[in-house]
Formats: structure tokens, sequence, C-alpha cells
């Protein structure tokens, strides 16, 4: 395939990803007004032991939504087809991007911004691959969305070669971490928002928005996540000091790059310290982790643009 | 605020210390700590650093006469060695200590001790189940004896009760994370004491030698002096740059590398290498890395009657990303004085409408656009001066000129001529030696270890009791306790019972899956 025609393929995948995203955020969007409002627990939320002659059965504590009637479920599940349909066709985009750029396919925003984009996308959709998480589908693929119109309409430059200081194996390691805590940091900041809508419902007791867990269980869910995504972190900033000691001469030099990617490390801690601590695990522990996806948004937007930064390339 | 000390009780200065110390090492205070050190690193990213980029802080003061001074004071144009910023991570890490030293002690005492006895109602725990096996008791515990001592669990056996615990490395991982933050510190503050850093420009053909007096910039810990330095000196042979000339991304460097010859003593043998962005040159325990270039027009000024009193290029630094750089000509030895300050273009723009400004960084146009002084350049003030700047208060500008290469200007006032005969380039060096870096690094690469450890074991208790019923059927209880959310005791006590139930087939299924 030619160059010009590799090009136009990269860009007409990520269109019909970012379409089929569209058609995905619908039916999420339908699922979601579909639910009704019930009150109490149900069956799946609570364990139970019942013991039956020599048998027992226990009944294992899921994050499961409360069940849900069939029109939601049918449009829900419309959503995660949607979902991986669109995220194989980024993918394909983000592929053909590097084959038309002969090199990894992070070079520069753009690239960057479409790769988070399937961070996102994937990181959710490994989840969902454990439990069921169809709920979370629509606060996935809005932010999916606006990063890839970000992305194309603003963010977006010809692939070019890489500039010098790119051009070296740990930008294959480094940003491949930081790209998948982008898709961990977002979905857990998702998680995280729900928690505190759902505890605000909860203290007025209500049940809050239905097909949602309850709050302690998404705070849960945001724990494992960030679980995960903090020691990538941690391996995105270690494996970014020692890329910057072999090209610019000091591991770490306060550079505004490195500054964000520092606070955004300390928020993180902090939000684990907060998980143990009386008085923080609940809502303020879900500030925290928002504030930490912020801090990390900061990082990549902010940075890039606004600040003279080692970090800043030509084409943004 | 008032002091309500009257209905407390008096606590003493030992008491006070005591009472300093607990809130110090308690979570709350770490917690609020950590929020203060990433508050206070964001004016670092705000405004400019003196260590990373000096004159765009003195720009800074010079354009806010107010403001700047006391931010500079404030220590806002050197967050990172400001008091207030190290007073913020010593109280972290002097918590961190505190809060770590006496974990360690007790993490230590529960290693050495015994799996807590079986609790007398198994049932009453949250995670429980109780089931019937046809086999004796005898049987069973000793299937769940398997289960246990295979997968290296603690365990405390009674004739009809295991107790059984793992998951002790999820603390000492917690621990190892935060010792090895201490050796990170430790490894930057030898960095800081012992190391150096300086940066030196050198162009093409032109040499360096490692001693103090050939840099332009250096600066060293408080336990390093010249006599450190290694004797090596490289030579600048040939520097290769190259620019993107398509559409996309115009103008951003694609090439850039250093051809040097270089030798570790002065006597010893000379050796080539190619110095590039991301492979810098090791001599020694230092490195020399590339970091910049620019462009030195070559500059002959001769005097009225034609004699030649300055002929060398002349580095001039650059300004934007097209390489629109500037710099000065200094001839103190005329009478009165002459100097030049310069813009020089590697490629000049089509029309005059945007000034001196280039339109490109490589040399398809280069131009040089002076402006001549005459009058006293203050050179004998005493006052060392920079060889970027001109001191023009005391001179007057006699005119201005552009020039391409090989044109000369007539200076108006007849007192001699200026040429541009051509432009050289030089590049920009960062020599670092930093014998910190690898105790930093052994730290970072502990810490990941303990963090994943700490995150990722999960620490449990299993209780397990039997009981005959009847010959050959044996009533089991069984709980468990995980202190953490992310265990899933729940499936693993269903693991448990598959095991001592003799249902092999699970069990293995299971475990495959089960990190």
């Amino acid at each position: 395939m030619s160059a010009t025609a590799l090009a136009g393929a990269s860009n007409a995948a990520v269109y019909a990803s970012m379409l089929t995203l569209t058609l995905a955020m619908v039916a999420f969007a339908i699922s979601f007004a579909s639910g009704r409002r019930r009150s109490g627990l149900t069956q799946s939320q609570v364990p139970v032991v019942a013991a039956v002659g020599s048998t027992a059965v226990l009944t294992k504590p899921t994050l499961d939504a409360p069940t849900e009637d069939d029109a939601g479920r049918k449009s829900a599940n419309i959503g995660m087809s949607f979902t991986w349909l669109g995220f194989v066709l980024l993918l394909v985009g983000v592929v053909l991007r590097g084959v038309w750029a002969g090199r990894v396919p992070w070079g520069n925003m753009y690239e960057f911004s479409i790769s988070a984009a399937v961070g996102i996308l994937g990181a959710f959709l490994i989840v969902s691959l454990r439990r069921d998480v169809r709920w979370l589908g629509l606060f996935i693929v809005i932010p999916t969305l606006l990063t890839l119109g970000l992305a194309v309409t603003v963010l977006y430059t010809e692939a070019a070669q890489l500039v010098p200081a790119l051009k070296s194996y740990w930008l294959v390691i480094h940003v491949a971490a930081a790209i998948i805590c982008a898709g961990a940091f977002t979905l857990a900041a998702a998680t995280a928002s729900l928690s505190l809508v759902q505890a605000r419902a909860e203290r007025r007791g209500k049940v809050g928005v239905v097909k949602v867990p309850s709050a302690e269980k998404l705070r849960t869910l945001t724990y494992r996540i960030l679980a995960f995504a903090f020691p990538l972190w941690t391996f995105a900033v270690v494996a970014g000091a020692i890329w910057a000691e072999n090209a610019w001469g000091r591991y770490w030099g306060w550079d505004p790059k490195e500054t964000w990617a520092f606070i955004t490390w300390v928020i993180f801690a902090a939000y684990l310290h907060a998980r143990s601590t009386v008085g923080w695990r609940g809502d303020r522990a879900s500030w925290v982790a928002i504030a930490g996806w912020a801090a990390f948004i900061i990082n990549y937007f902010g940075v890039n643009i606004f600040v003279n930064s080692l970090h800043s390339y030509s084409g943004v | 605020m008032i002091n309500e000390a009257p209905i407390l009780p008096p606590m003493g200065t030992l008491g006070f210390l005591r009472f300093a110390w607990r809130q110090l090492t308690s979570m709350k205070t770490a917690l609020i700590l950590l929020f203060l050190l990433a508050v206070a690193s964001v004016p670092g990213s705000i405004f400019p650093q003196r260590g990373n980029n000096p004159l765009r802080v003195n720009e800074w003061i010079a354009e806010s006469p107010t403001f700047g001074p006391i931010f500079d004071t404030l220590g806002f144009f050197d967050v990172y060695s400001s008091p207030w910023f190290a007073a913020v991570y010593l109280l972290l890490f002097l918590s961190l200590i505190g809060c770590v030293v006496p974990r360690t002690q007790v993490h230590w005492r529960a290693m050495l001790a015994p799996p807590p006895p079986v609790p007398r109602n198994l049932l009453r725990l949250p995670q429980s189940l109780e089931f019937e096996v046809g086999a004796p008791a005898n049987v069973v515990l000793e299937r769940a004896n398997t289960y246990f001592t295979s997968r290296r669990w603690r365990l405390v056996l009674t004739e009809t009760s295991i107790a059984a615990e793992k998951g002790f490395l999820r603390e000492t991982g917690n621990l190892l994370f935060h010792f090895s933050l201490i050796l990170i510190l430790v490894g930057v503050a030898v960095g800081g004491l012992f190391g150096w850093k300086g940066n030196v420009i050198v162009r093409e053909g032109q040499g360096f030698a490692n001693t103090l007096t050939q840099y332009d910039a250096w600066g060293g810990g408080r336990f390093t002096g010249a006599a450190r330095l290694s004797p090596f000196s490289f030579t600048l042979d040939e520097f290769n740059v190259d620019f993107e000339r398509g559409v996309a991304q115009r103008g951003s460097p694609s090439l850039f590398e250093a051809d040097v010859t270089y030798r570790r003593s002065p006597g010893a043998v000379a050796e080539t290498t190619r110095v590039e962005v991301n492979s810098p040159l090791a001599i020694d325990g230092a490195k020399v890395f590339l970091v910049g270039h620019g462009y030195a027009p070559h500059i002959v000024v001769r005097d009225a009657n034609g004699v030649v009193s300055f002929d060398d290029s002349v580095v001039f630094l650059p300004q934007d990303g097209n390489f629109t750089s500037t710099g000065v000509v200094k001839i103190p030895d005329s009478d009165p004085q002459l100097g030049f300050q310069g813009i020089f273009v590697p490629t000049a723009p089509a029309n005059n409408l945007r000034g001196p400004v280039s339109t490109f960084p490589g040399p398809d146009d280069p131009t040089v656009f002076l402006s001549a002084w005459r009058g006293d350049m203050g050179l004998d003030a005493g006052a060392p001066q920079s060889v970027y700047r001109l001191e023009t208060a005391a001179m007057e500008q006699i005119g201005i000129a552009a020039l391409r290469p090989g044109q000369t200007w007539a200076l108006p006032d007849g007192s001699g001529s200026i040429e541009l005969t051509g432009f050289e380039r030089w590049a920009s060096f960062q020599i670092a030696f930093d014998p910190g870096k690898e105790i930093a690094l052994a730290g970072a690469i502990l810490a990941m270890t303990g963090l994943m450890l700490s995150l990722f074991i999960r620490r449990r208790r299993v209780w397990l009791s039997v009981a005959s019923i009847s010959q050959g059927v044996t009533v089991v209880q069984l709980a468990g306790l995980a202190r953490i959310e992310s265990a899933d005791l729940p499936g693993e006590l269903q693991l448990i019972r598959a095991a001592v139930s003799d249902l092999p087939d699970i069990v293995s299924e299971k475990t495959a899956t089960d990190v």
C-alpha cells in the first residue's frame, strides 16, 4: 500500500471508530435511561450461605449491577458490541498510522491521543471480560470520544519522522506504560465520580442511579484499578528518568513534565494512604483519585501546549 | 488562637515532644504532607527555574520589578532547593521513618509468631461455611494440611483444627517500598554533594579540555572541586544537522549528531566517536551529552585603512525554533570602541514584513542583520561582561545593514567595514558526573518491587475445624479473615472446600488462574 493510501486508511479507521463509538454511546445512554428506580438490596448484593444437606452454596458478593429490565440489558449489550468494534477499528487506525510513519505511532500529540483512547477502551474492555461493567460504558465512551474529537480536530498532524530526541527504545517502554496508565486513571476517575453520585443519593436514603453498583462497591473497584495503575505509573516515571539520564544527562531535572508526573504520583500515593486512613476512606479518597486524574490531564495537555518544556515536541 | 490549656493536664517538654512525634508520624499527617508536597511542586512548573533556565528567570524579574524580587526572595525561581520545599519533604521523610521503623518491629514479631488459634465460633466470622465430607476427620485434616503446605501457608495443627496464615510479603513489600524511598533520597543527596555538571559551547573544529575555566557554566556539589575533574579532552570534528522539509512537522530536526575526537587524558590515544541525543559519550564516569546547536557567523572587521581588526566566527544563540539567533561582535581596541549587535537568520523571510525572523532552521538563505555602535562599551568599569551582550548605554548607533555571505558593509561614518564571509555551526554539550545515580536507580527498582508486593499480595488467615458425626462422615467448619479488600476470600474458601472434599479437578483448574 502506498503512503497516501495508508494515511487515508488510518484516518478512515479512526473516523469509523468515532462513528461506532457514538452509536455505542447512544446505546449505553438508552440502556441507562431505561432503568427503573427500585429500593432495597437485591439478591446478588448480599453474601448468602445456604446449607442444603451435605453441600453448601456460598454466593459470592459481586460487583454486578442490580438486575435490569430486558430493554435496558439489550441496549447495553448493543453498546458493548459497538465498543468492541470501535476499539478494534481504532487499534487498526493506530497500527496503520505506525506503518505509514514507519515507526511506533507515538511521535506527537495526535498519535499519543489516539493511543490513549485505545488505552481507555482497552482498560474498560479488559475489566469487562472479568465482571459486568456495562453500566460504566457511557462514562468510558464519552471521555474516549472527547479525546478522539480533540485529536482529529486540534491535534491532527501528518505523520513525520521522529525528532532525534525520541529515537530511542525507551520511547516504546516509557510511552506504552504512560498510555496504559491514561486508560486506567480515566477508568478510575469515572468510577470514583460515580461513587460520589451514589454516596450522595445513599445519604439521602435513595438507591441512587439504578444499574450502577453501590458507592462502596464503586470505591472498591476504583481502588483495584488504581492498585494496578500506581505501580505502572511508578514504572513509567522511573523509565522516563532512565531515558532522561541517557538523553539529557540528568535523571531528574524538574522539567514541567517531570514535575507534573511527580505531582500525579504523589496524589495517587496520597490516595492509597487515604484508603487506609480513618475518615478518608469514603468520598474524600474518591476526590483524591479524581484529583490525580486531573493532574495527569494537566500534564498531558497543559504542559505540552502552554508551558515551555523539554517534552514539548514539534507538531505539538 | 487562644490557648485553652486550663482544661488539660500539664504536658511538660518531654510530653510535648512525645505528642509532637505521635502527630508527625500519624497517617493523617503523612497524608497532609503528601498533599503539601504536591502543591509545593506546582510553582516550579509555572515560574522559570534557575536550574533549568537562568536567562528566563532574569528576564522575568526584569519585566516585573514589583513582584520579581518578592517572588525571588520567596524562592519561586528555585522552588526545589528552597527552604520551604525542603521543609515539606524532610518532614515527610521524618514522618515516614517514624512510621516505618516501629512497623518493621511489629512485622518482625508477627513473622516469628505462630498463626492465632482457631476462634471458638468459626461460623460467626463474616466469611465462613460449614459442610460435610464423606471421609474420616484425620483424612480431611491430612488433605487440608497438604493443601496449605504445598502453597507454603504458615500452619498450626491440632487434633481437630488447623490455623493457617499467608501473605506476609505484603507488609514486607510495603516496608521495602518505604525504605527504598529513603535510598532514592540518599542517591539524590550523594549526586548533589559529589557530582558536577557543566555546559560548554564548541564550534566546529574547536576543542574542549575538561577544566573549570573552559566551561561556560559549571555547577558542582559541596565535595567536588576542580581537582576532581577527570583530564579528558575532545574536538568537535563535524556537526551534522538536518531538518524536516515536508509539510508535516516542517522544520523539526530529523538528524542531529556530532563527530568528535577525544582523549581520556592529555597523553592518551585519540579515539573518534559520534555523539547523538540518545547516545552520550562516557569517559571516566562522566558523560558528555549533546544538548543543543546553533550558528556561528564568520565575521571580518577592517578599519579605515583596510587593516583587519577582527576575523573569527562568533557564537550566536538561537532565540526560536527556526534559529533566529542573536550575538554581538566587540572591537574594544578601536578608538572610539566599536561594537555590533547582530541577528542571524539561517533562512531570511521572503519579504521584509516580518522583520529579521528566520522562516526555516536550515541555512537556505543565511543573512545577518547588524546594528553598529560607537562609543564606550563600559569594559573599564571592572564588572565582567557577557560576550552575548553589548552595553550600549554610552554608545551611539551609527547604522544598520543586512549582509549575506560575501557581502561587505562600509560603515557610514567611514571608520571601516564589516564583512560576512560565511558561517560555522556549533554544538552545546552538557557534561555531567553523578555518582549517586546508581544508588537512586537501585532504590527505584527496590521501591517498585516492594510496591508490587504490597499491592498484589493478599494477607489472609484461614481456620478449619473438623468434627466426626458418624463413621466416615465429618463436619467441617471453615472460615477466613482478610484485612484487605482485594483478597478474594470466598473464592479461596471454595478452593479449600474442594480440596478437603477431595475434588482435585476444581482445585487444579482454579489455581491455574488464581494469582
